[in-house]
């Protein structure tokens, strides 16, 4: 054997060792998962596969105006609050396509959660009249409000302590923001003209808000700066015409009042405080003091904002800007046993579909085709670990389509092999001897199979991102599989051929090989190019090109010949053997 | 051995001894697209798609456990609460049944439900029910219709780039559109339900189709790589060699990527019944049957069609024509056999033709 061309067994195994260890690696960290973590050893399952019940929520505005995808994130916040202070587990709330909002929530959720889900959120500028810790207060002691019984003026505009009539008083005594099911917002959009008890969105206070003075819509956008002479983070709110004006004579109003830090709960009779409130969803997001009349409809709130608070609170004050509504699209069930089902059945199609490509590969390229099998065991290996690390750390969950997805891998996988396989028997064709025809046919595979999976993976990313119903799962199963098929390729069924290519069983084209010269139709004396002949039945020999298919120096190319007068018995068209061949 | 047989009827396709003229007769093959398109228009045009209740918008309820797939009585259990609505009902799975109505008010929905759990006596957790709204559907496909435009822009300029040549990259999307139309043509003959399902098929078969024609287009490439730098056969003659190198292959990649989807068309429809599985295997079906038709009898020939029309391509084609007329001339002159020159359809010359005493002058009888 000419020693240029071979490499050590080593370093021709090493990217099949590397692969396994990567295999290795992941179920590594799956188990490690298992044990200390919360991962398990089979993927979670999409709502069709699981059972449950989906809602795709369409976010629909008043006036068809574009909705941003701040927006819609920040409804999906809105619904998250709602939904995971209801205590339902495991909701998955996603964006889909720009306008869409998908709630997918497992097992069978009461109608409670489901209205809470389907409410719209609105945004309200109401003054506070009265706040407090945010516990439950002890039934009032007698004397705590007699006076406010005695009078029971009309109240002359939103911040009068009026408002506060004793039923409105013992709603407030009884509110428990401590509890979470509290927190979760919704329940309508609040008489705008009535007062409001409620919660602060993080549980820390609790407030009584006079009537509505500016609704969200009123507010054109809002943003966090950074104000470099204070040297704090600030929100800017710009205000529409109306809004300003109303907001002009309502801070002009409030900054008379009593400021915060001198308002006294106990004093009889109450005072009114400089304080109002911003409500979203029914819970109060922020609640600031007004030190100035503000007249430009430029309001600007300090506190003690950190780059990402005063984001997010510019973010619900745009989401405020944009009432939006949901409209329910689609509201489905899925029951449990109909979606074990399916998975059963998919997976019996799967491994059928798996079997007959078995069966098939093996009758077209005979022991090659267990090639192909190896091939796809380790890539079925890869898949499903990469799925179940994905599920465990991402959150991915395999729905129906995405196992329609990994079934249709099979297919593509092999595909690739057979793209290599019949470029190799080209190469045997051409007359090259198998090492060369491996080297050479891989070179050109290589390239046809980047291509074309390239093009795959577009089609999955394009699907993905433009994602509608199940395609999502479809189109990530879809592009995962095809890059594990050139991992595979590149890794595993390459490396495994050229080590078989060293084969005597291989290289000499055994019938079963799937290189059989004859049926290569190398079945006459042919010349073979460089004054050389192939005789009939014979692959090309290696007298003249190396593993490499590159010419040969002299000295190499005797070395070579040499090895073969040694190794007499096989070269019969070699002059040189011809009175010591075989017989 | 019949494979055997298969692997070197490909090796004569891989030599050119035995060839298919494709790219020759391209013509034909136009004239076979153009009218598989037309009816299947015909087809969309006079029978139409069955849209799902994705598309229509409509309410669903799926009544599992149940012990007779008998229809009438889901038919009946619903007009016991709406006289005049016409539901359909399909079996699903192995112990289940669904019923798609038009939408409901949620407290029909409400009665429906509890009429079919009276009916079938099943427990509540086993009727589930669906409402869609008629918008959903028609989100899906406007955002489908988006998929494709922004799926074609960037194929074109992927394999523009890849085969550094627009021509090429045109073809494959023509055909790709042929492949579109056909099976949505196919899948409207067949009458079953458009679902989302439907639709991702559809777009898979985006990938599927480009995926097979490039590798096509790969070895006509190479095929045609300084192919103005000889003058023994033209630029269609050696595209229709690549088309008959790649047969094989394109045999054997598409029986491997149709047995899987078969797989699932076969449990879907005769296990499963209606559901994602059944429509998103059908879809696929036609279209990866028809993919690979069009890449080989459609996308090349397309694709020649094309460069013929590239000057330089055009010149040597007639250059190659005008030398071989001559040396059949020649041939003819000395009694050669003149098809011996060249081989008909992929311009290469067949080995073995060595034409051995036919030259000799023949010796006369005694």
């Amino acid at each position: 054997m000419a020693t240029t061309n071979t490499k050590p067994k080593t370093r021709r195994a090493r990217p099949i060792i590397g692969l396994f260890v990567l295999i290795l690696v992941l179920f590594g960290a799956i188990f490690a998962g298992t044990k200390w973590s919360d991962a398990s050893w089979t993927p979670n399952l999409a709502l069709d596969l699981e059972g449950g019940t989906q809602i795709i929520l369409q976010a629909v505005t008043a006036n068809d105006e574009p909705v941003s995808a701040e927006d819609i994130n920040q409804a999906i916040e809105i619904i998250r609050q709602r939904v995971d202070s209801s205590g339902v587990a495991e909701t998955e709330i996603t964006s889909q396509g720009g306008k869409n909002i998908v709630v997918a929530i497992p097992g069978k959720p009461s109608q409670e959660t489901l209205n809470l889900v389907r409410e719209s959120a609105q945004m309200q500028f109401r003054p506070v009249l009265f706040f407090g810790a945010p516990q439950v207060i002890p039934a009032p002691t007698p004397e705590a409000t007699p006076e406010q019984e005695d009078t029971p003026a009309t109240p002359v505009n939103s911040s009068d302590p009026a408002w506060i009539t004793p039923e409105v008083m013992a709603e407030f005594d009884a509110l428990d923001c401590t509890d979470p099911a509290k927190l979760t917002g919704g329940g309508g959009v609040a008489d705008p003209l009535l007062p409001m008890v409620t919660c602060q969105d993080d549980g820390a206070r609790k407030f009584i808000l006079g009537p509505m003075d500016v609704p969200g819509s009123e507010i054109k956008r809002a943003s966090s700066t950074f104000d470099t002479q204070r040297g704090m983070w600030v929100v800017n709110i710009e205000l529409k015409p109306t809004g300003t004006q109303v907001f002009s004579e309502v801070t002009k109003r409030l900054v008379t009042y009593t400021p915060v830090e001198y308002w006294n709960p106990d004093a009889r009779p109450l005072e009114p405080i400089n304080m109002f409130s911003m409500v979203l969803d029914n819970l109060v997001i922020q609640a600031p003091g007004v030190n100035d009349a503000i007249t430009n409809g430029m309001p600007q709130i300090s506190g003690n904002y950190t780059n990402e608070t005063a984001n997010v609170v510019a973010n619900q004050l745009n989401f405020g800007a944009l009432p939006l509504t949901f409209e329910v699209q689609s509201e489905e069930t899925i029951s449990a046993t109909l979606g074990s089902e399916q998975l059963q059945k998919g997976m019996l199609a799967g491994l059928i579909g798996l079997v007959l490509v078995v069966i098939y590969s093996l009758i077209q390229y005979r022991l090659l085709g267990l090639v192909t099998v190896a091939s796809l065991i380790v890539a079925a290996a890869l898949t499903y670990g990469a799925i179940t690390l994905l599920s465990w750390t991402q959150g991915y969950r395999l729905s129906l389509p995405g196992v329609a997805g990994v079934i249709l891998a099979v297919g593509i996988t092999a595909d690739s092999f057979i793209v290599y396989f019949e470029r190799i028997r080209d190469e045997l064709r051409e007359g090259r001897n198998l090492e060369g025809a491996v080297t050479v046919g891989w070179d050109r595979a290589k390239r046809t199979i980047i291509a074309s999976d390239t093009v795959n993976f577009l089609a999955a990313i394009v699907l993905y991102f433009l994602a509608v119903g199940g395609v999502r799962g479809f189109a990530f199963t879809l592009g995962l599989t095809t890059l594990i098929d050139l991992v595979i390729v590149f890794f595993f069924t390459h490396p495994i051929m050229t080590i078989l290519a060293k084969t005597k069983f291989f290289a000499e084209g055994h019938k079963w090989s799937g290189f059989d010269p004859e049926g290569l139709g190398l079945d006459r004396t042919r010349y073979v190019g460089r004054g050389r002949i192939s005789g009939a039945g014979e692959p090309a020999t290696k007298t003249a090109n190396g593993a490499s298919g590159k010419r040969l120096t002299i000295a190499e190319r005797k070395a070579a010949q040499e090895e073969q007068n040694l190794t007499a018995g096989l070269l019969n068209e070699n002059p040189i053997n011809s009175k010591d061949g075989d017989r | 051995m019949m494979a055997s047989k298969f692997s070197y009827w490909g090796n004569n396709l891989y030599t050119g001894k035995k060839s298919y003229n494709v790219v020759g007769k391209r013509k034909n093959f136009f004239m076979v697209a153009l009218v598989a398109v037309a009816i299947a228009v015909l087809i969309l045009g006079v029978k139409g798609l069955n849209f799902g209740i994705e598309f229509r918008g409509g309410s669903q309820f799926t009544v599992t456990n149940v012990d007779t797939s008998s229809q009438q009585v889901a038919i009946d259990a619903v007009n016991t609460i709406i006289p005049d609505e016409q539901p359909r009902v399909s079996t699903v799975g192995s112990s289940a049944i669904r019923i798609q109505t038009n939408v409901l008010e949620p407290e029909e929905l409400i009665a429906v439900r509890r009429a079919l759990m009276d009916t079938y006596s099943v427990t509540e957790d086993d009727v589930a029910s669906a409402s869609v709204g008629p918008s959903w559907g028609k989100d899906v496909s406007s955002k489908a219709l988006t998929g494709l435009f922004v799926f074609l822009v960037l194929v074109m300029i992927v394999m523009s780039l890849y085969f550094r040549a627009w021509r090429m990259a045109a073809a494959a999307i023509l055909a790709l559109l042929h492949d579109l139309v056909l099976t949505v043509g196919i899948y409207a003959l067949i009458g079953w339900e458009v679902t989302p399902a439907t639709v991702i098929g559809l777009l898979t078969i985006l990938g599927y189709s480009i995926y097979d024609t490039v590798v096509v287009f790969d070895k006509v490439r190479e095929n045609t790589e300084a192919i103005t730098e000889q003058h023994l056969a033209t630029y269609s003659e050696r595209a229709n060699l690549a088309v008959n190198q790649t047969l094989v292959r394109s045999i054997n990649t598409s029986v491997v990527a149709l047995l899987p989807v078969g797989s699932i068309l076969f449990i879907g429809t005769f296990i499963l019944g209606a559901g994602t599985l059944r429509d998103i295997a059908l879809s696929l079906f036609i279209g990866m049957a028809v993919g690979t038709y069009s890449s080989i009898f459609l996308a090349t020939p397309l694709e020649v069609a094309l460069r013929l029309r590239e000057p330089v391509i055009a010149q040597h084609t007639k250059e190659v024509l005008g030398e071989r007329a001559a040396r059949k001339a020649i041939a003819e002159g000395t009694a050669v056999d003149a098809n011996a020159v060249v081989a008909s359809s992929t311009g290469t010359i067949v080995s073995g033709g060595h034409l051995g005493n036919r030259t000799v002058p023949k010796r006369k009888k005694k």
